[in-house]
């Protein structure tokens, strides 16, 4: 099958800054697609590429096969929901949403009625005559949503598309377009900083650092089964043990990551000082100095929690420890 | 919260006020004077044959003419220099860009002097006759002020994700210059057009310097005031260019009422 997007070797340098450096990535066509990772690790640059905003230094770009390295943004079968939703302010809402038929040159009649039926999928049916500065956040982002999807993409990119939402209505967004992009069954590529927001909509998740990929896997797989340290701390927050420490332990050597919540206050291989307790409510997070590495510990409610300054010793289930032998790592 | 003000502080308000705009009204006054030699208050009866004087006297139309021409040339050149050099500024990095944007300012902090004197030297050197066209290009340098200022803060204030949405969806370079961007700096532009019309208009300095015989309407005022000649006549001319100045000003202050727009200070 061809992918709906396809990055080979895709370089982005400015001046002497990598923003993105060396990426390859397959997208399948109908898939939730995560762009994971910290501010300036390179996914916007990423977004932008797949967009034609940015054009690379280095690779090639194509998109359901054919070869768009250098495709000006107008002629890609991409469109964009942007972060500061980039509605016109001149026109309004339904003008807005028409706006990619107006130029194509559709009849009137036709361009308002598809505006309307968009509209009406984002749940917006009446707002047509409104201008942009008269609605909420949450609104416009559906307007921008809609005037992307009136075009009929075959990809939808969404950049930090629910950033600017408050957490309530960022839930129902997430729920809404995960519902959408399976009405629709085109691929959604977007792009966050939030891991929970990328593992809990996403099919898959690239997570990127320092302009490079780090690992590209399902939710589960970038949960669970980190390939690098950064992946392990940034994703799961999880506690990272060097390759000298995993060697004692296990004769392996490479870094492991090693879950919160999988380790035991009693039996185990490993002591340290209590340094400090938090109370988040389900649970109570504390951590331990130990072997000169800060370990963070989960334990669920119910579970007895040891002082500050208290020594105590840690253990874990046996597979509780993954080996980070991949290629970053 | 509204709270009267002190009669002192009113008081020196209208005071203010009155001292501004009451020579205005004296040169209004002296415009339907009899008494043509010197001006003289109380104006000793009033009549309405300046207008017609003023009409048959050929030399104001030149005048007009020629300060016409040169406000709508100028201000046409302005606009298109004038926005060009702000969508780059605003819009693109590249180096020496802050010193572009100090240098394109320049002229209207400039004294008009300074100005009128190097752009004479300067036409001097490269051997050009004073020519309708000087007084253009003069007048072109702070025009571009002008319209640079209101232009550039305009292309500030909207977003650039703007243009590259209207790209995404779609549209062309053109497209995107005639459906997204032009509409948004539209009232930007004729705010700045209008300012440099009405500041080339009664331009005095720059124009001294480089219009070699030709008169445009200023300077033709200023030498009809030092003959004792008619002279209601030069004031008729005044009201004139206080309504044809005025009304683009008021426009201007309008079309970008409630905007941070900044508008030409200064000169």
């Amino acid at each position: 099958m061809t992918s709906a997007i396809s990055f080979s070797g895709v370089s982005r340098h400015f001046g002497d800054v990598r923003a993105v450096d060396g990426v390859d990535l397959e997208i399948a066509p109908g898939e939730f697609f995560a762009l994971l990772g910290p501010s300036g690790s390179g996914k916007t640059t990423c977004l932008r590429l797949i967009a034609g905003f940015e054009q690379p230094t280095h690779g090639s770009i194509s998109i359901f096969g054919a070869e768009a390295t250098r495709t000006p943004p107008y002629r890609r079968p991409v469109n964009t929901v942007f972060q500061d939703y980039a509605l016109f302010p001149h026109l309004n809402v339904r003008d807005n949403v028409a706006y990619g038929l107006m130029v194509r040159g559709d009849a009137k009649s036709a361009r308002r009625a598809a505006a309307d039926d968009a509209l009406a999928l984002v749940a917006l049916d009446g707002f047509g005559d409104r201008k942009p500065a008269a609605l909420s956040g949450g609104q416009r982002q559906r307007v921008a949503l809609a005037r992307a999807l009136v075009m009929q993409p075959k990809v939808l990119l969404l950049d930090e598309p629910l950033g600017a939402l408050d957490l309530k209505l960022r839930e129902q967004m997430q729920g809404e377009l995960k519902l959408l992009q399976r009405q629709l069954g085109i691929a959604f590529v977007f792009v966050t900083h939030d891991q929970g927001e990328a593992l809990s909509m996403a099919d898959r998740v690239a997570v990127f650092n320092d302009g490079r990929i780090q690992q590209v896997g399902s939710p589960e797989d970038v949960y669970d089964r980190p390939e690098t340290p950064f992946v392990a701390d940034f994703v799961g927050a999880s506690n990272v043990l060097p390759a000298q420490l995993v060697h004692r332990l296990t004769g392996k050597d490479a870094p492991a990551s090693l879950r919160p919540e999988a380790i035991q206050i009693g039996d185990g291989p490993l002591s340290g000082k209590v340094s400090t307790q938090a109370f988040l409510g389900s649970a109570t997070r504390i951590e331990i100095e130990s072997e000169g590495i800060t370990l963070k510990v989960l334990l669920p409610k119910g579970r007895s929690v040891p002082e500050i300054g208290e020594t105590v010793s840690l253990g874990w289930g046996a597979d509780a420890l993954h080996i980070m032998d991949g290629r970053n790592g | 919260m509204h709270s009267k003000a002190p009669l002192g502080l009113k008081v020196a308000a209208i005071g203010g006020l009155l001292f501004l705009h009451l020579p205005i009204l004296l040169i209004f006054v002296y415009a339907f004077t009899t008494e043509e030699k010197s001006y003289q208050w109380p104006p000793p009866g009033l009549t309405l044959k300046w207008f017609e004087v003023t009409w048959n006297r050929p030399d104001v139309w030149q005048a007009l003419g020629l300060s016409l021409r040169v406000a709508s040339v100028s201000t046409v050149i302005a606009m298109v220099l004038g926005t060009l050099c702000a969508a780059a500024v605003a819009r693109s990095k590249f180096f020496g860009r802050e010193t572009i944007s100090l240098l394109v300012i320049l002229p209207i902090a400039l004294p008009g002097i300074i100005t009128g004197i190097s752009l004479r030297s300067a036409f001097n050197i490269a051997d050009m006759p004073f020519s309708t066209w000087t007084i253009i290009l003069g007048h072109a340098t702070f025009c571009i002020v002008v319209v640079y200022n209101n232009a550039v803060a305009r292309f500030r204030r909207t977003s650039a994700s703007l243009i590259e949405a209207s790209m995404d969806l779609g549209a062309t370079y053109w497209q995107t210059l005639r459906f997204v961007i032009m509409p948004n700096i539209a009232t930007a532009l004729l705010a700045g057009g209008m300012l440099a019309f009405a500041l080339s208009f009664d331009e005095v300095i720059v124009t001294t310097f480089t219009a070699g015989q030709q008169q445009t309407l200023p300077i033709w005022m200023l030498e009809e005031l030092v003959r004792p000649r008619q002279r209601p006549v030069t004031n008729v001319v005044a009201m004139v260019v206080v309504l044809v100045t005025f009304l683009p000003i008021l426009g201007a202050y309008y079309l970008t009422r409630g905007t941070e727009t900044v508008a030409g200070q200064g000169k």
